[in-house]
């Protein structure tokens, strides 16, 4: 058990350092990077608190605590991507609609530059 | 909704004015999304202006590598290049918000392969311009056979016209057909939503949720003069399960509040 709390701090701290890291090189925005961040550190003190773990163990009605971590964990991850997803989508209909209005504006610059030489 | 002229202007001595001219097709865009098209586009577009001449041509290129911009242009047709690749139905729908913006009354979509033949636009026209249909399929099958498509495609569209069947309260025979004339009632609707991957099928349903109508008329198909199908018997098994998605979803959206009775069939 103390092996897999182990291995689950050794991976909260390199992921709040790759969120930082990240962020430091502008790589990801500081408002995407509080849910990471949020998470990880979350992550960091379940798995440092044996009391705390096994109590949400025991809400859970999961007789191995990591086990619960690991639960919780997912969750909390699936979260994210979920409103990732969004996200995403919404970006990507952005960037599809503004993709379209740049072409529509070229065309019409085209045509008056056209229009100009011609008369 | 601008009848003429609001957003419109000349370019290379001819007035682009949809309604003005005196050309009987002078408020018809004919639609053109192209990827990669070099080696059909031109015959397509000069055919297309030789059998609708008055008629606005306008190529949307979906970020082509090759010389299909050029050779459009060299052809005579207009030439809305995308700044980056949207897929199919971007292209499409950036075609449809420049003929809205232009104030165009009817736009008939073909595509730049040269498989659909341009002999059959009229009749696609007419018969948008005559029916109180917003939009007019030009149908492969319409008489029920799949000739000439592969036995996955024809299973494929079996079955979507099996599940489009109690949606759309009538039959449609090529639900899949990028050959499609629609009103301005639809292009108004079309250039605010429009189903980005694999557009046509769903389509028809975010027309039906509004009540609009479709005919279909029967067009041939030509050999695909260059490049082959995007659409591959993987890519197959997504795109059902993509579309089948999409219909549903459009199902479950407001429209559906929309009493039986008082759509129109």
């Amino acid at each position: 058990m103390d092996r897999l709390l182990n291995a689950m701090t050794g991976l909260s701290v390199l992921l709040i350092l790759l969120v930082l890291v990240s962020v430091r090189r502008a790589r990801i925005r500081v408002e995407y990077s509080v849910s990471w961040l949020i998470g990880a550190v979350a992550l960091l003190v379940l798995s440092r608190s044996h009391d705390l773990l096994n109590s949400i163990a025991g809400l859970l009605g999961v007789t191995y605590p990591p086990l619960a971590l690991i639960l919780l964990v997912g969750c909390v991850f699936l979260v994210m991507f979920y409103r990732f997803s969004v996200i995403i989508s919404q970006l990507k209909d952005d960037n599809i609609a503004l993709a379209q209005r740049v072409a529509i504006l070229e065309y019409h610059i085209r045509a008056c530059k056209d229009q100009a030489t011609t008369s | 909704m601008p009848e003429t002229g609001m957003n419109a202007y000349s370019t290379g001595g001819v007035v682009k004015v949809p309604g003005t001219g005196t050309s009987t097709y002078s408020k018809v865009l004919i639609l053109i999304p192209a990827l990669n098209e070099e080696g059909a586009i031109g015959d397509v577009v000069r055919r297309v202006k030789e059998v609708m001449p008055g008629a606005a041509v306008v190529v949307v290129d979906d970020c082509s590598r090759d010389a299909t911009v050029s050779v459009a242009r060299g052809a005579g047709a207009e030439v809305l290049p995308l700044p980056h690749h949207l897929g199919l139905g971007g292209c499409v729908q950036a075609g449809y918000k420049l003929a809205f913006e232009l104030g165009y009354q009817y736009v008939i979509r073909v595509d730049g392969d040269g498989q659909h033949d341009p002999a059959d636009i009229p009749k696609v026209f007419e018969t948008l311009r005559g029916s109180e249909c917003e939009m007019v399929i030009g149908s492969r099958f319409l008489n029920g056979s799949e000739n000439g498509t592969s036995v996955l495609r024809a299973a494929g569209i079996r079955f979507f016209r099996m599940v489009l069947r109690p949606i759309l309260g009538k039959a449609v025979h090529d639900p899949t057909s990028g050959f499609v004339g629609v009103s301005r009632s639809a292009l108004e609707v079309f250039s605010r939503s429009f189903p980005l991957e694999y557009p046509e099928i769903e389509a028809l349903v975010v027309l039906q949720r509004r009540r609009f109508r479709f005919i279909e008329v029967p067009c041939r198909t030509l050999p695909r003069r260059t490049g082959r199908s995007s659409i591959t018997p993987m890519k197959s098994i997504y795109y059902i399960v993509h579309v089948l998605l999409g219909v549903f979803v459009n199902v479950l959206k407001y429209e559906r509040r929309i009493p039986k009775e008082s759509r129109r069939t």
